[in-house]
């Protein structure tokens, strides 16, 4: 199939940035999109310009390096996936379609797709652990955990840091992301003694940081790739208001 | 390109004794450095995966001062993190016969008797510590209703001893690993420099003693110089171009260090993962791994009858071959990676693979759905069957998996001693890097416990024994000029050939060169073709390949571009070091060593040393020697009928 893309172009903090627009031709429908994308690339490079610059690794939904907003959508319109799971099959021949990075001040961009959310670790940095040096652990059956809680905490813990939940939010919020955290190690009995603690530190750091606060759109989950829940926030705010 | 033998290597360091006792021999002999010293003392930690990660951490909370690096955006990023089924330890939660002992036999014998008994035994032994120290850090795993801790088993075992979480257990206990590091960053102990990439190796006095690494996002050439480096960037899988591993994943690391003088041990040794999903089409830029725990309860088969072109479904049952089941009635659908991904490879060569170009075999989840349920399917395996659902458009709870073989992981890397350190002293090699505990094939679930164990545990001790000499004084700065010299000079020259194929075609061509020549089988013949074609497409590489842009600022084409010609002095190395190893081994099969029934064929007399090869500018390569003594482990062909 044959489609326009409409490429935001920037070349660094300082350049203001634009749409570009490209054809491509000969897109199977099982590439994928960066595949797609990588093709487009190839194609650029040999005629001399710039290709595009996205940040991507794994390939395969899971380290949170990718991200896009695709016509609109964080990770493009198909729920609870990656830009780098997303397949041709999902778009239709001769349709254009809009790329632009995530959007949002903490996240600045560093050139075309590339933005740098630094602000995430520093949020982790702020308390999202247990503190726990090597050599330390009692053994693992030492404390059983309730299965449900052990689901529960797994859950949360599946978030991969990718920012999709903060470039979909009117407010720019992080709060999904930070309460994803909070609920994974807040859940476990093995975080229960710092719990206050994290749910303050973070919290606050989410906003040193410039990050908007939650107005309860659900923005965030309805683009999240690994669907954390809405409800992480509400438990986040309890925790933080107990901590306060 | 011709090869020379050097001396052996005569004392990998590890202490005598029984080999229950040489660890902790080991760590009573290790030299301990002063908590006031430990400031004073600077540690380079280059990549941030499992190994990185724990090891940076780790020094960090012992009071070091650390500077970690990886070329991702965060260290939460690394390859480390895509792992999916398991980490094994041998606690015997279950009760069914595991121990350290049989842990350690089992590592052995499925490294196929390449491994030194002294450290897989370690390996066997940390394991413990590792579940202890991720459960304590919250992580996730699967529990029993009771609250224990569950576990499944894995390729090469006939105990339960692989803990997992969910299909994410890489995920899961690498942000344990990076949770601990953004610890010690806030406290100060750790350094953190994320996209950064490390080009070159600084060594003064014979000493490791830092990097230069280039910021990639500003492309300037920074230095930054330590009392001890450790290497902890990963494996060389993209060698192929298309693997199951990261895009990023590269060799440059760990070869800039070899071509500095480190040791290169089994560069041949690759492991082909048996569950990948097949290849779709010429744009494919890297294949997807559906994780072999799927073994556990899919059943692998193909048509009896050649060219049979009917759906799945619309074949009876004695029509089909459950292969694996019929050729190995002990392991079943269990068997090791190498012998799985040979087995597949040889259906589809008779004619008998499904789907497009009859590269592929089914993976079969029909009885376990009727067996457990749907939704106990689902609990366990859920997250892989919508990744397999995403790419290919079918649905496996409906219709059987198609899968393949593809590159998965490196056995070999830089070779280390007992104490993890390299030739080059005061640099040392963790986690997938180096060439350490899997001999010629690595069992499921035992990469993950070895980044542990070599991070949290092994390093800490050892690195401190080397440091407690330390502070080493002034660096050189001639040395540090040349480096920074190097460095520069190779993107000057990727940047000014400006010719008219790209660096991605290039790689991919060497990838599909390595994978026909020096991939699942290999002969004479093909290795010699490999070492003729790979110079002169090296030859084109730097007469013809275009790099666009500038050494300024962010430049994805030039990082690629600098890892693909590393990639391609790899490579000749790995065939050198094929040619030269005539035996079958684990996953390096040779086709002229093989027995009546097809399988790797080993040759004990010959071949029962580690390869570490030695760079030379000219003259190719130079070969010694570590020969392997088995003291306890009986050596014998691996059996799994
Ligand atoms: C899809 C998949 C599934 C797997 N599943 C399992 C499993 O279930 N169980 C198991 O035991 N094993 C599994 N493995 C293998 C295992 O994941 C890896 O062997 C292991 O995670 C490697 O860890 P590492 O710390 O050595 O390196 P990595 O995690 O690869 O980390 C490398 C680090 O080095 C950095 N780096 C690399 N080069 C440079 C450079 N030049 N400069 C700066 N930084 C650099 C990177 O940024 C990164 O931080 C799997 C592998 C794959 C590909
Ligand atoms: S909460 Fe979801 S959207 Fe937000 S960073 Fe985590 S995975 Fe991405
Ligand atoms: S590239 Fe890793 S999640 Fe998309």
């Amino acid at each position: 199939m044959k489609l326009t893309l409409e490429v935001w172009r920037q070349n660094g903090p300082a350049d203001r940035g634009r749409m570009v627009t490209y054809q491509v031709e000969d897109v199977s429908p099982d590439m994928s999109f960066l595949e797609m994308l990588d093709v487009l690339n190839e194609r650029l490079i040999l005629n001399g310009e710039e290709p595009i610059a996205f940040d991507h690794d794994c390939r395969e939904g899971i380290c949170g390096m990718c991200g896009m907003v695709i016509n609109g959508v964080a990770h493009g319109e198909q729920r609870a996936t990656t830009t780098c799971q997303l397949h041709m099959r999902h778009f239709e021949d001769g349709e254009t379609v809009t790329i632009e990075p995530w959007r949002a001040a903490p996240f600045p961009v560093v050139k075309d797709l590339v933005v740098d959310r630094s602000a995430f670790d520093r949020i982790i940095q702020a308390g999202g652990f247990i503190s726990v040096p090597a050599g330390s652990a009692p053994d693992a059956h030492a404390v059983p955990v309730r299965k449900d809680d052990a689901d529960a905490a797994f859950d949360a813990a599946t978030c991969i840091g990718c920012g999709a939940c903060v470039a979909a939010c009117p407010n720019g919020s992080a709060s999904l992301f930070t309460a994803a955290k909070i609920t994974h190690l807040g859940l476990l009995p093995q975080g229960q003694p710092e719990r206050d603690a994290r749910a303050k530190a973070m919290v606050e750091q989410m906003d040193v940081e410039g990050f908007g606060g939650c107005t309860n759109t659900g923005e965030c989950t309805a683009v999240c790739p690994k669907g954390i829940p809405l409800d992480t926030i509400a438990r986040m705010n309890r925790d933080y208001l107990k901590a306060r | 390109m011709h090869y020379t033998v050097g001396d052996p290597i005569k004392d990998a360091k590890a202490p005598e004794g029984p080999i229950e006792d040489r660890w902790d021999k080991r760590r009573f002999s290790a030299k301990l450095v002063n908590p006031a010293n430990k400031r004073k003392l600077t540690v380079i930690v280059v990549g941030t995966g499992l190994a990185g990660g724990s090891a940076a951490a780790t020094l960090g909370e012992l009071g070091y001062k650390v500077k970690s690096f990886c070329y991702q955006d965060s260290p939460r990023r690394a390859h480390s993190i895509a792992a999916q089924g398991g980490i094994n330890a041998a606690k015997n939660y279950r009760g069914d016969g595991d121990s350290i002992y049989r842990l350690f036999y089992d590592t052995v014998k499925g490294g196929d008797f390449r491994a030194r008994e002294s450290n897989v035994y370690r390996l066997a032994q940390v394991s413990v510590n590792i579940i202890d120290q991720a459960v304590a850090q919250g992580v996730p795993f699967a529990r029993e209703y009771g609250g224990l801790l569950d576990t499944r088993s894995f390729g090469g075992a006939q105990v339960s001893r692989t803990f997992y979480a969910r299909g994410q257990t890489g995920q899961q206990l690498l942000l344990g690993a990076y949770q601990a590091l953004e610890r010690q960053i806030a406290a100060g102990t750790v350094e953190m420099h994320t996209r950064h990439e490390m080009l070159d190796l600084v060594i003064s006095d014979g000493r490791a003693r830092g990097v230069i690494v280039r910021d990639m996002v500003t492309g300037e050439i920074e230095t930054h110089l330590a009392d001890a480096v450790v290497l902890a960037s990963g494996g060389y899988g993209n060698v192929f171009f298309l693997s199951t591993n990261a895009k990023g994943c590269n060799t440059t690391a760990i070869w800039r260090a070899h071509r500095r003088g480190a040791y290169f041990g089994n560069p041949c040794y690759t492991q082909i993962h048996p569950t990948c999903i097949p290849v779709s089409g010429e744009y494919q830029s890297k294949l997807t791994l559906m994780s072999e725990s799927l073994r556990n309860d899919g059943r692998v088969w193909v048509p009896l009858r050649k060219g049979d072109e009917r759906p799945p479904a619309e074949i009876p049952e004695d029509e089909r071959d459950y292969y694996l089941e019929r050729i190995y009635p002990a392991f079943g659908n269990l068997v090791p990676r190498d012998i799985a991904s040979r087995a597949a490879k040889n259906v589809c060569d008779e004619g008998r693979g499904v789907g497009p170009g009859g590269l592929g075999v089914y993976l079969d989840f029909a009885d376990a759905i009727r067996r457990l349920g749907q939704h106990a399917v689902e609990q366990k395996y859920g997250n892989l069957f919508e990744m397999y659902e995403r790419i290919t458009g079918e649905n496996p709870y409906n219709v059987p998996m198609r899968i393949y073989p593809a590159v998965h992981y490196t056995m070999g890397g830089l070779w280390v001693d007992y104490d993890l350190q390299s030739t080059i002293p005061g640099l040392f090699v963790i986690g997938e890097a180096n060439f350490s505990d899997h001999g010629a094939n690595r069992l499921g679930a035992s990469a993950l416990m070895q980044g542990l164990a070599d991070g949290y545990f092994v390093l800490p001790t050892t690195v401190g024994d080397y440091l407690a000499a330390g502070p080493f004084g002034e660096v050189d700065a001639e040395a540090v000029d040349e480096a920074v010299g190097q460095v520069r000079s190779k993107i000057d020259r990727l940047l000014a050939v400006n010719g008219d194929r790209t660096a991605d075609s290039f790689h991919r061509e060497l990838g599909k060169l390595m994978w026909d020549y020096c991939g699942m089988e290999r002969t004479e013949e093909s290795l010699r073709k490999a070492l003729e074609r790979i110079p002169e497409l090296r030859k084109e590489f730097w007469e013809n390949v275009k790099v666009p842009g500038d050494g300024e600022g962010l430049n994805q084409a030039l990082e690629r571009a600098g890892r693909v010609a590393d990639f391609f002095d790899l490579a000749e190395l790995m065939c050198v070091d094929a040619l030269h190893r005539t035996e079958s081994c684990g996953g390096h099969f040779r086709a002229e060593s093989q027995d009546a029934d097809g399988e790797a064929l080993r040759d004990d007399e010959n071949f029962a040393y580690v390869a570490a090869w030695e760079f030379q500018e000219e003259g190719g390569p130079v070969l010694h020697r570590e020969d392997l003594n088995y003291e306890y482990v009986k050596m014998t062909q691996r059996s799994y009928k």
